[in-house]
């Protein structure tokens, strides 16, 4: 059977995807972020997983206002990155897994998680820069790759909970799935950003450092925040950390923090970079 | 039963949050022709256009006079205040060639390199917030 065999919680900010395709990464303003990401690179170089499922969110990409899937696999063989207004990024194609993503729809709907099928999706820079993140400039990406993309934008937002609850749903589905494939999850998004009104640019580093102790220790206590919460505390935009509990809901109740980096700013988030390993 | 529509006012949870426009039902439908016309400069094709004549783009996908004066003007926080989410204005700034530090700064009454050098600083103080006050 197919097995999970990490998570990743990472930030997703645009900037840092310009940062890698630019060439950026030793200037000053960005070497202290991409230092951090040496161990965590290595991690994924030597875990090897044959398949990534991504939970992130689309940023008025592939779908606009007309239809607003909650939850949204991506079935395709292959997604081709988005044009979100500069042109699509110069990185590969994302190249899916459609086997494990209809059994992953199949077994999540007969849980009762209404999941929207996406047979064609461009991926935006919430998903490519994750990759990006982990496998810096490949010419090809190193592992198949289910999008699964989770409606941020538009309240009413799915609630924490409901994102921890379809993690271990997706640990359920994958434990079942009949293939030898070591899967990897990532939630991506947050940390403390926020983009809009006269509180742009607000950081909060004491909620996101309480944020990834619970997230280790006590991801169950951390489902009783409101979305509310994470808008007021950790910026409007920072609710995308809701994404980083389907990852944990994916995983054991007992984690090893295998790595960990956390630098403010890049551009106007507040980055984080997680890799738990089941105890 | 307490039915939700534009103009209905019901109290939310996020409310208060300061100098924050939470994009709910109320904003959505407010501004769905504004953001509409912003998805659209996902294409080249529809960038040119609208460089091309702004004004005439505006009027083709039907934006209230009010949100076409705010995007003629660059009114970031009145876009907002019209429904616009920042996701698909800021694809307005991506035309113009600016940086959503720009964006930042002027929705919140600071040039570029005051809003750059704030989050070097570490950020805004989550003003607003359970702890902060």
């Amino acid at each position: 059977m197919a097995e999970i065999v990490g998570g990743i919680g990472t930030s997703h900010v645009p900037s840092i995807g310009a940062a890698i395709d630019g060439g950026k990464t030793d200037e000053p303003y960005w070497q202290p972020l991409f230092a951090g990401y040496g161990a965590a690179r290595e991690w994924l170089a030597e875990t090897k997983p044959d398949v990534a499922i991504i939970a992130f969110n689309d940023h008025a990409s592939a779908f606009f206002l007309d239809l607003v899937p909650t939850f949204a696999i991506g079935t395709a063989e292959v997604f081709p990155p988005a044009d979100e207004g500069f042109g699509p990024r110069p990185v590969p194609p994302v190249h899916g897994h459609p086997d494990l993503a209809w059994h992953l729809v199949e077994s999540l709907v007969a849980d009762e998680f209404d999941i929207t099928i996406a047979q064609e999706m461009p991926v935006d820079h919430g998903l490519t820069v994750p990759l990006s993140i982990m496998c810096d400039q490949p010419e090809e990406w190193p592992m198949k790759v289910i999008p699964l993309a989770v409606n941020v934008i538009q309240y009413p937002q799915p609630t924490g909970r409901r994102c921890y609850r379809l993690g271990q749903a997706i640990r359920d589905a994958v434990d079942t799935f009949p293939g030898d494939e070591r899967v990897v999850i990532f939630g991506t998004g947050g940390m403390s950003h926020q983009l809009q009104g006269e509180r742009a640019g607000l950081i909060n580093s004491e909620f996101d450092r309480a944020f990834i102790e619970e997230l280790e220790h006590d991801p169950e206590a951390l489902t009783e925040l409101k979305r509310a919460t994470y808008m007021r505390e950790a910026g409007s935009e920072g609710v995308e950390l809701i994404m980083w509990l389907i990852m944990r809901g994916a995983l054991d109740d007992e984690v090893d923090r295998v790595h960990w980096h956390y630098h403010v700013p890049a551009s106007n988030t507040a980055a984080g970079l997680v890799v738990f390993e089941n105890a | 039963m307490l039915l939700y529509s534009v103009g209905v006012a019901t109290r939310r949870d996020y409310d208060d949050i300061p100098g924050t426009y939470v994009f709910d039902g109320v904003h959505s439908r407010k501004g769905y022709q504004l953001n509409k016309m912003c998805m659209s400069l996902n294409s080249e094709d529809g960038r040119a256009e609208f460089s091309a004549d702004e004004a005439a783009y505006c009027d083709r996908f039907g934006l209230s006079a009010e949100q076409k004066a705010a995007v003629l003007a660059r009114e970031w926080l009145e876009m907002l205040r019209l429904g616009g989410n920042i996701y698909y204005t800021f694809k307005i700034a991506i035309v113009d060639g600016l940086s959503m530090q720009a964006v930042g700064g002027a929705m919140s009454g600071m040039s570029e390199d005051e809003f750059r050098q704030m989050m070097i600083d570490g950020g805004r103080a989550p003003e607003g917030s359970l702890t902060h006050g």
